[in-house]
């Protein structure tokens, strides 16, 4: 039998198409993209080797931090108001309402539809004219709050972030849920027969226990937001002004639309390097406060 | 006392939880309201949405938006587009990542644990980094606006999450089944093909689900390497209809469901199995 397992043929057939597919669409585009970060080059003929200057260019580069600063909106949105009100929702339809089910699956259904469609739509919610957020408001007689939510430099960023706090807070109610019910029954029996509340009870016995779960809700909140595209794609292209710009959709623009192929990629190293950086840097946070 | 304490509580209790009912009523419908206008304005003509009748149910039927949508908008082809790209990417995607995590778990080779790495490497590398240069692989083997140019990132991309849900049901599945199939002479392919691919049928369907909801939902990729008509999928697709229809909420809207009815279709039909394949890859990693 072991040396079934040792077949050094199969072992090659059955890794071969998934490792060529990773390398080719994984690990060698990082290495492209470190090396074309390096170059000033239009994609076209060959580019010149300039060091580290598209690294330094970034930081000196209004819109790039503008974009940086939109997507932490973006991240700190999600962790100070999104994943509350997740976690909310999941304690209390897991403390065993009626109709648990019914409320579980209809608080996830924004998740699995298109980012495409759900932005298409809420630009229509906030059309001026026929949109029904404006709608609601003149007919609520509060007009002097009616404005073009996504043409004005105030508002778009805004009016971005709430669709994707929207559309995730049934996704991260439910890992908080599935987490929630894996914890064992006889814990909150216990604090039961000792009289405590529902209230005391999450506070000193779900949410500590939950904390493994709320560190991945977190990195997902945190690494998604800076990730964050397609909405911000379809709403406002990063309009007006760059007022609601994500570095995605900059990286995309730099690219594609000025032809900078260099100065595009280094972004795309960045974005990477951000991502990483904040996966260790969540870890740590939840690690040591586990000690104490 | 013991009596008057239950009383008590039940009182403290009957209050709050009235009102937690009535929240979670309205959060549901903030959930749903938006969809819920969505398909009502799909059917309806420019004069009822944008005058007397925004919120309520279509007075007139408007079953020409969705004809408009899916001929004159091409909604059509981009739905028979997207069905191929994701089709191939589900396919793709469950056989080598099943082959992969066979290898990974059950045989023995050296290099076992950095090629395990290297696969779940993928979970964790955002699809910035290969925007740009896939583009210019596809470009100078003259692949930009076709198929393969969707199917092969997706396929990379998913490949590291099937692996993982794979593997970790693979090691669920106690080896002596496979053992003694090989006593009685069949070879290792015939153990994979014919003994274990079978029993993975659960597994398999989560990784299905999973892969189908970021293939059909996906853009970024979709934007930059499809602008023939011919080859755009519905998320692209859906772009150029707002942009040539921006004053015809209904047909735009019309073209909006077409997207997101084979969606709706599989989580009415598997909500939990749904919900499980979003969540099992989240807990796991």
């Amino acid at each position: 039998m072991e040396k079934v397992w040792a077949n050094k043929k199969a072992i090659v057939f059955f890794l071969f198409p998934s490792f060529v597919i990773l390398t080719l669409i994984i690990i060698v585009p990082i290495l492209m993209s470190s090396y074309y970060s390096l170059l000033d080059w239009s994609g076209f003929g060959k580019g010149t080797f300039i060091g580290l200057k598209n690294y330094t260019d970034l930081f000196k580069d209004k819109a790039f931090l503008m974009s940086v600063k939109n997507s932490i909106v973006f991240a700190i949105a999600s962790v100070f108001i999104q994943l509350p009100f997740s976690l909310l929702l999941a304690l209390v339809i897991s403390k065993g309402v009626k109709f648990e089910r019914f409320f579980v699956t209809v608080f996830f259904i924004p998740v699995i539809i298109s980012t495409v469609v759900i932005g298409q739509l809420w630009m229509k919610i906030y059309h001026p004219e026929y949109g029904i957020l404006n709608l609601f408001l003149r007919a609520v007689g509060l007009d002097n709050l009616t404005r073009e939510w996504l043409g004005s430099k105030e508002t778009a960023l805004g009016a971005s972030v709430v669709p994707v706090l929207w559309q995730y807070i049934g996704y991260h109610m439910l890992l908080m849920y599935a987490g929630i019910k894996s914890i064992s029954s006889d814990i909150f029996e216990a604090a039961k027969i000792d009289g405590a509340s529902w209230a005391k009870t999450s506070r000193y016995i779900t949410i500590p226990l939950l904390r493994p779960i709320l560190r991945i809700s977190v990195t997902f909140a945190v690494v998604g937001s800076l990730k964050v595209f397609d909405l911000v794609y379809v709403l406002t292209r990063g309009g007006p002004a760059r007022a609601s710009e994500v570095t995605s959709t900059l990286m995309v623009e730099t690219i594609f639309k000025s032809n900078k192929y260099g100065y595009g990629s280094a972004m795309a190293i960045f974005v990477i390097i951000e991502c990483f950086l904040l996966y260790w840097i969540i870890g740590k946070l939840f690690k040591t406060d586990e000690v104490v | 006392m013991g009596k008057s304490k239950k009383n008590l509580d039940s009182v403290k209790r009957a209050i709050p939880s009235g009102i937690v009912y009535i929240l979670l009523f309205i959060w549901a419908a903030v959930q749903i309201f938006p969809l819920y206008w969505l398909f009502t304005f799909s059917l309806k003509s420019n004069s009822e949405i944008f005058g007397g009748n925004p919120l309520g149910l279509p007075k007139q039927w408007l079953w020409e938006n969705y004809e408009k949508a899916l001929v004159t908008g091409k909604v059509a082809s981009y739905f028979i587009n997207s069905v191929i790209v994701t089709g191939l990417t589900i396919l793709i995607t469950v056989v080598v990542s099943l082959m992969a995590s066979y290898a990974l778990t059950r045989m023995r080779f050296k290099l076992q644990k950095p090629m395990n790495a290297f696969y779940m490497l993928g979970l964790t590398v955002p699809i910035h980094s290969a925007l740009l240069p896939v583009f210019i692989m596809l470009r100078s083997m003259k692949l930009v606006n076709s198929y393969i140019a969707l199917i092969l990132p997706y396929t990379a991309f998913a490949i590291p999450m099937a692996v993982m849900i794979f593997s970790g049901f693979l090691s669920s599945i106690p080896r002596e089944l496979e053992e003694s199939a090989c006593l009685d002479g069949c070879s290792i392919y015939g153990v994979f093909f014919r003994i274990i691919a079978p029993l993975m049928k659960p597994a398999v369907a989560t990784v299905a689900i999973f892969t189908f909801l970021q293939a059909w939902n996906e853009l970024m990729f979709a934007v930059v390497f499809i602008s023939d008509s011919r080859y755009k999928t519905l998320t692209v697709g859906i772009q150029s209809l707002a942009g040539q229809y921006t004053i015809d909420w209904g047909v735009i809207g019309a073209g909006l469901v077409v997207a997101t009815i084979p969606t709706l279709l599989v989580y009415i039909f598997m909500s939990k199995k749904v919900q499980d394949s979003l969540v099992v890859g989240a807990l796991k990693g």
